[in-house]
């Protein structure tokens, strides 16, 4: 139960920080699950978050996972709805505030200010995560040879990282 | 609104399509498959219309794939529509991810699962600094918007001041740097231009 309680809190937190999407909340996420309260170690962190690049719809539902890993199908539960659900009512009170607030001389300045604030914490998560995912040369490789695929072709980038498992089993054990 | 269609689809039409578009969504970029099926497929909503629920969602914590399916379900059918669209964007996601722990916690799969996972999370690095850095090209612009994402950077690597402090602090000063300006000559337009550079 308490365990419950840790996760529905910690989630439900993170969720508030994911302004632009989920790597921004990726540093705090390893604070709380990997020193706080150690549900995982930083590299299991690593690669349950990649998991989630591999899963259709919203990547972060990777919360499920950890979930799932720390407490059972209740944990992925209460994982996925501390996650989901607060940020969508505020997202639900805000879209029926949208009519009132379109002429509120702020709302650029918020959409304007928060635009390099969100890339810059992304960033910031993606140092903290290669630190821990680009070890060694072949992770290296791979790492770039996906980054250059996908900014430069239209190719699925889900093959690059099936295929990048298939490498990993063969040569990375 | 030229295109919208005169019927509002039912409740389980949009659990069903977003149920759909939740399963196939692979590789990322949702918010391309969520165009195709509810502005090309579906004619559910116009393309100034999908945009600004768009540029809506970018500014709300949570993420796209979610704002957008909960604004886009409020909007067709009320709140009904929000949590049905929400429950079929998150569900075939939540039983990979189920299934996908369940794997991960057998000891028996896991120095393979390891070593797999070694070779996706390298490549999740690539795939993610190019989402990032294909987003940064389209809509960053200017002395400022270089020196925020400096600041955000420097203070989650180098200060460690954590992600709250950082958002807070960071935050705080670029929208006071762009600050609502009294004389202001055509902010309906710049407003447009950085609509259009999300996409």
């Amino acid at each position: 139960m308490d365990t419950l309680a840790a996760l529905a809190r910690v989630f439900a937190y993170l969720s508030f920080l994911t302004i632009g999407g989920g790597m921004a909340a990726y540093p705090e996420m390893k604070v709380q699950v990997v020193q706080v309260h150690r549900w995982l170690t930083n590299p299991q962190l690593v690669h349950i978050y990649s998991t989630g690049q591999m899963s259709p719809g919203p990547n972060m539902m990777m919360v499920a996972q950890i979930g799932q890993i720390v407490s059972g199908f209740p944990g992925a539960v209460v994982c996925a709805l501390a996650f989901f659900v607060p940020t969508g009512i505020l997202t639900f009170g805000i879209g029926r505030l949208w009519k009132k607030l379109e002429h509120w001389p702020w709302r650029v300045s918020i959409q304007k200010g928060l635009a390099p604030v969100a890339i810059g914490l992304a960033i910031g998560g993606l140092i903290t995560f290669g630190r821990t995912s680009l070890t060694g040369w072949l992770t290296l490789v791979i790492g770039f040879a996906t980054f250059a695929a996908v900014a430069r072709t239209k190719i699925n980038p889900v093959f690059f990282i099936l295929g990048a498992g298939v490498i990993g089993v063969f040569a990375l054990r | 609104m030229l295109r919208r269609s005169v019927k509002k689809p039912s409740v389980l039409a949009i659990f069903l399509t977003f149920l759909e578009i939740g399963a196939i969504s692979f590789g990322g970029g949702v918010v391309a498959y969520l165009r195709e099926y509810l502005v090309r497929k579906k004619k559910w909503f116009d393309d100034v219309e999908f945009l600004e629920i768009t540029s809506i969602s970018n500014t709300l914590p949570g993420l796209n794939a979610t704002n957008i399916a909960i604004l886009g379900g409020d909007r067709l059918a009320g709140w009904a529509g929000a949590s049905a669209a929400m429950l079929g964007m998150c569900l075939p996601a939540f039983i990979f991810m189920v299934l996908a722990g369940i794997v991960y916690s057998q000891s028996s799969a896991r120095p393979l699962a390891t070593a797999a996972l070694r070779g996706v999370a390298a490549a999740a690095t690539g795939l993610l600094a190019a989402t990032w850095f294909k987003i940064g090209k389209r809509s960053l612009h200017g002395f400022y918007d270089a020196f925020f994402v400096l600041a955000a950077v420097l203070g989650i690597n180098y200060f460690k001041w954590g992600v709250p402090i950082t958002l807070l602090a960071v935050g705080a000063l670029a929208i006071f740097t762009y600050r609502p300006q009294p004389a202001e000559a055509k902010p309906a337009h710049e407003e447009d231009e950085w609509i259009h550079s999300l996409h």
